[in-house]
């Protein structure tokens, strides 16, 4: 029975010993900080209050009567209609061809992956020069259609479907990725039995790939709408948010309400909401997955 | 051959030969269908290549043009270093370069060992609360530092770690994304190997770096690409973090250089900067662009 009990608790200790440098980090950077910025969403605390002073839910409360909030969230949201079905729906095809064609197959996957290898604040310094006015490629391309001189990035009507033209770029090679890894696993005999069966080629997308990689637009939808909620560099770079918060989003909004406005009460308030968000995707995610898992 | 039919034939054959005929021609014309449907499909595709080219061929177009050849939009044959040199000799990108590598190593080799651990004892040590601290690591999976980052700062601050290039690294030391990969290679490993290992007198310890560790390199290999990719190509929390050009890393650099030079013309100076701080990047993920896809695969998320 002693050697047991002894036995027992050298085990845990071993296992708590092994965990702990990894906990300890998890705690200082994920869970303090999540705790704080949940405690200090009910104060406030800015410039002029220097002493945080208990406002329970008002910061909340203030963020649904915010006018710039509301326009920031709205854009996070249209960013995200923007993003994530284009950008998935060109991964798909992309994967397609990638997948079946015989000659450039490496080239089509260098082409389409090598945006997500730079950094987006370097993406963004390349697309602010296309979007340019006068000097820039796509700007000419855009005024030559408009028939007058466009500024894409200085037009609130046309700033943010510019920069979800620039993120579709970045992101949908990533994708791409994940649904050659999709196709790669379907068994190639399905597609020769369906094309002894008289089945088009089209049908055979429509009735084999599409369904059998239902898991990966599952799991690639959750990244992607995730992404759409985390980019910041390029407002950073490109349009600080603006004009007039037209491009401004999230998660860059909670950083100019720390960092120039100093409102940390009300950026804890934003950041708890972005916390939920978040947790809210992912367990859509893990849902998804136990669906997974059951008609496999 | 058409209708040249042989009248002579017995009628039975005349009709063989004309359903023959018939079906050739429908089997043509479906199979020319397919071509043109292919070809019409690969010129698209082409064509979304060619569009994704763009940016990359724009931007070295620039970074080699002399200043006043640029603004035009013509293709000019003129070729020259200068704008690298101006850039180089204009910004420390030398400096953000060795604190990017030093900063994506440092991380690295600091989550390489917790990851190793922490992997372990998930995979193999069945201590009490396990379950409970497996569920507290998948939160990080769900919240990453970026979302945290204001909070972070000030913690960064408490410690006194602004402006250091320990302060960039420290929240990323554990990555809860590579335990899970990490166990579920663990995992997948016999048990019998390390019952082996322990009769012939290994500790838990030895075991884990003589069998678990070796064994799993191709899943090391893969959390490192993601890992030091997302590292080096990181900018806001560096930007918050340092203010100093001896702490700045590469991106926070082109940041920076990009922002100054904003007013005037000088696109290929932001160009050739462009093209520094992509190359080291670009050029890796050519030379392995096969393990680099291949691991992207199996990794799934970044972080």
């Amino acid at each position: 029975m002693n050697t047991r009990w002894s036995e027992k608790l050298r085990r845990n200790g071993f296992g708590w010993g092994l965990v702990l440098p990894s906990l300890l980090f998890l705690c200082m950077f994920t869970y303090y900080p999540m705790l704080k910025s949940a405690g200090l969403s009910l104060f406030e605390k800015n410039l002029a209050v220097r002493n945080p002073v208990f406002v329970g839910l008002d910061n909340y409360k203030a963020l649904l009567h915010d006018p710039v909030f509301i326009e920031v969230f709205r854009n996070n949201i249209w960013f995200a209609v923007g993003t994530v079905p284009v950008s998935m729906a060109l991964a798909f095809a992309l994967a397609l061809f990638a997948d079946k064609a015989i000659r450039g197959k490496g080239m089509v996957r260098v082409a389409f992956f090598y945006p997500n290898m730079i950094p987006m604040i370097a993406a963004a310094s390349i697309w602010l020069f296309l979007y340019m006015p006068q000097f820039g490629l796509f700007a000419k391309f855009a005024s030559w259609i408009a028939g007058s001189e466009v500024n894409l990035l200085g037009n609130p009507d046309t700033v943010l479907a510019s920069l979800i033209v620039m993120t579709i770029w970045k992101e949908a090679g990533y994708f791409m990725i994940f649904y050659l890894a999709g196709m790669q696993q379907i068994p190639k005999d399905l597609y020769e039995s369906a094309s002894v069966d008289g089945v088009g080629v089209w049908k055979q997308q429509l009735r084999i790939t599409i369904p059998l990689t239902m898991p990966t637009t599952l799991f690639v939808t959750v990244v992607a709408i995730t992404n759409a909620f985390k980019w910041v560099d390029h407002l950073w770079m490109m349009t600080k948010g603006g004009p007039d918060h037209a491009s401004s989003l999230l998660l860059y909004y909670i950083y100019e309400t720390t960092f120039n406005f100093n409102d940390q009460g009300m950026a804890a308030a934003m950041t708890v909401v972005m916390i939920v968000m978040l947790l809210i995707i992912s367990c859509l995610q893990f849902v998804g997955w136990e669906r997974k898992v059951h008609y496999q | 051959m058409g209708n040249s039919t042989d009248l002579s034939l017995p009628v039975n054959q005349r009709l063989e030969r004309k359903r023959t005929v018939h079906d050739d021609q429908k089997l043509q014309s479906a199979r020319r269908r397919r071509v043109a449907s292919q070809v019409l499909w690969h010129a698209i595709m082409i064509v979304f290549v060619a569009a994704w080219l763009i940016p990359l061929v724009w931007v070295m177009r620039n970074a080699f043009l002399p200043k006043d050849a640029s603004i035009g939009m013509g293709w000019s044959l003129k070729f020259t270093l200068d704008n690298f040199i101006r850039v180089w000799q204009g910004a420390p990108f030398g400096q953000y370069m060795l604190n990017t590598l030093l900063v994506t190593a440092g991380i690295f080799a600091v989550q390489i060992v917790t990851l190793t651990l922490a992997a372990y004892a998930f995979a193999r040590v069945p201590f009490a609360g396990r379950s409970v601290v497996f569920m507290l690591f998948l939160v990080q999976i769900m919240v990453p530092p970026d979302v945290l980052i204001f909070s972070n700062y000030q913690i960064i601050n408490d410690l006194g770690l602004l402006d250091t290039k320990l302060g960039i690294m420290l929240p990323y030391f554990a990555s809860a994304f590579g335990v899970f990969l990490l166990r579920q290679a663990f995992k997948q490993l016999p048990y019998e190997l390390e019952e082996a290992a322990r009769v012939e007198g290994s500790s838990s310890l030895g075991i884990l770096r003589r069998i678990y560790v070796p064994l799993s390199k191709p899943i090391y290999l893969s959390f490192a690409i993601v890992s030091i990719s997302f590292h080096w190509n990181d900018f806001l929390w560096p930007l918050i973090v340092t203010n100093s050009p001896e702490n700045r890393l590469l991106t926070v650099g082109l940041g920076m250089f990009a922002k100054s030079t904003e007013a005037g013309a000088q696109w290929t100076d932001v160009s050739a900067a462009t093209l520094i701080v992509t190359t080291p990047m670009l050029i890796g993920f050519l030379l392995f662009q096969r393990q680099f896809i291949s691991s992207f695969m199996h990794s799934g998320i970044k972080g």
